[in-house]
């Protein structure tokens, strides 16, 4: 009988450690939302999201356009990036045997890994110095972060579709490639959105590529060819500043509203994604 | 009477293995056609490159002639698309696309082949679910996920959606092995109805299905057709050892 208690016990400790863990685990994560979204609330303001960037230190106006870069740079990034990363993660699926596609599934690997600054330099040498600091610049550079993921997850999720359902789909005379778009990547789409949502997430975020590339402003876009503001960009500054009573509250803003940026997305793609039979 | 398939000295291979060897078989129309076997004897490979499925197998070959009404469908300018419109399968486990419909799976070879006209479609789902016998017990949920009908539900609603496309031919790979016993009794029926207006070929590892619902019988071993006759005489007068060995139970 004493074994039995004694194992109840082993077991009572093991449960508590890991509670223990899980707590601890979500204290950051907690308190980086408590923060967040305590000191960027009490910073919001109608014109935050509408006026143009003061100089660091000068009291008024807002980030309306880093709101308005970001979502320009993330948009043109993601019509760059997934098509390309869609269908090279269905080539890799689709040609698991090839040799081209254990090469381009290591390079792809390794392009995953790559630093973000790196990304920033390449796009930096590639396209700034030819055509300047510019929108352009930024969304290709982060059109090349979000590649390798959404190339990864689109073949993870295509090789987890049963070859029972495309097999059916070629018995009734659908030829490959239609069964391909319709049937499996349909059966996929889930997996698919989230390494998108997953791949979207993570540029909006991104800082550095974007300080080589598209610089930063604190005007409205003026054009794809020019520089444009974005929300990290503007948390940087803004954090940096001297003037901290002025400008730290608006990082706080900004950062909140990049925060419910991501989440927007994240829900929407949820939704749209959801199973229709539950 | 004519054939309606004849295979002559098909062989089949995956990488170098030869999995079936030399078949020579002709195949009546409006009957059904029973292939047993042992498990791995290539039946399933067999029915498979009935329809040009095998090849899509990686490293799978296949040689010799496969005539669907005389006209060889490993043909030079075949289309193996066109072949399998022609020739529809059923398989051994029911695999509905999850993510449609039940209508939606049934319309599915349809629509994926260009045709939206709906009056059309509601006429040709109808159809096929009344000649699946699904028809009565779905008609009142067309709506609803495929995935979430019963085993045998689902199996038919895969005759269903292969019948849709209105073939000439249905192959069925063990078509009630992963059913039960009364599942698979509705599905024995549903192919005796189907012999009147198409060509069956069933794979079968239950001897007594073969026996219930087949005209033919083929008997493979190791790759080779060892005894291929009436159904009758398969059971009740078989020519080869082997043959009556096997469907008296000593071995398989």
């Amino acid at each position: 009988m004493r074994s039995y208690r004694f194992r109840k016990l082993e077991d009572r400790i093991m449960i508590s450690l890991a509670y223990a863990a899980l707590i601890i685990a979500l204290i950051p994560l907690a308190s980086i939302l408590i923060e967040t979204v305590g000191r960027g609330l009490s910073a919001m303001s109608f014109n935050l999201f509408f006026e143009e960037i003061p100089p660091l230190g000068q009291s008024g106006g807002g980030i309306g356009p880093a709101i308005q870069g970001t979502l320009i740079v993330v948009a043109l990034a993601s019509v760059m990036g997934i098509p390309i990363g869609v269908f090279s993660g269905i080539y890799l699926a689709e040609s698991r045997q090839s040799r081209l596609a254990s090469v381009a599934r290591f390079l792809n690997d390794v392009l995953t890994n790559v630093p973000s600054i790196v990304l920033g330099i390449f796009g930096w040498a590639l396209i700034v110095v030819a055509i300047g600091w510019s929108v352009i610049a930024g969304a290709i550079a982060l059109a090349i972060m979000m590649i390798p993921i959404v190339t990864r997850t689109t073949e993870e999720a295509i090789k987890l579709v049963p070859s029972t359902i495309r097999e059916a789909a070629i018995a009734l005379g659908v030829p490959q490639w239609k069964t391909t778009l319709t049937v499996v990547l349909s059966s996929a789409k889930k997996g698919i959105a989230t390494g998108i949502l997953l791949a979207v997430a993570r540029i909006s975020g991104e800082t550095a590529p974007l300080l080589l590339t598209i610089l930063g402003s604190r005007f409205w876009f003026s054009g794809f060819a020019q520089p444009t503001a974005a929300l990290p960009l503007a948390i940087f500054n803004f954090s940096q500043s001297p003037f901290r009573t002025v400008d730290l509250p608006r990082a706080w803003g900004a950062s909140l509203i990049l925060i419910f940026i991501v989440l927007a997305i994240n829900i929407a793609v949820r939704y749209y994604t959801r199973e229709k039979y539950g | 009477m004519s054939y309606k398939i004849e295979t002559q000295n098909l062989s089949a291979w995956f990488g170098s293995k030869q999995v079936l060897q030399d078949i020579t078989m002709k195949i009546k129309g409006n009957v059904v056609t029973a292939i047993i076997g042992p498990s791995g004897c290539g039946k399933t490979t067999l029915i498979r490159c009935l329809n040009r499925m095998h090849e899509l197998t990686p490293r799978a070959k296949v040689t010799g002639k496969v005539l669907l009404d005389g006209e060889d469908i490993y043909g030079e300018n075949v289309d193996p698309v066109t072949v399998r419109r022609r020739i529809g399968m059923v398989f051994q486990k029911p695999n509905p696309f999850p993510m449609m419909s039940i209508y939606d799976n049934v319309a599915a070879g349809l629509k994926l082949n260009g045709i939206v006209d709906k009056h059309r479609l509601d006429k040709i789902v109808e159809k096929s679910l009344k000649a699946a016998h699904l028809w009565d017990e779905v008609k009142l949920e067309l709506g609803k996920s495929g995935a979430s009908l019963s085993g045998g539900q689902q199996q038919r609603l895969c005759i269903a959606r292969a019948l849709a496309i209105e073939p000439e031919v249905i192959l069925m790979d063990e078509p009630t092995s992963a059913l039960d016993p009364t599942a698979a009794a509705k599905i024995e029926q549903l192919i005796r109805i189907l012999a009147e207006d198409y060509t069956v070929v069933i794979v079968t590892h239950n001897m007594q299905q073969a026996a219930r619902v087949s005209d033919f019988t083929a008997f493979l071993y190791l790759g080779k057709l060892v005894e291929y006759g009436s159904t009758k005489d398969i059971f009740e007068n078989p020519k080869s050892e082997l043959t009556e060995k096997y469907i008296t139970g000593e071995f398989g």
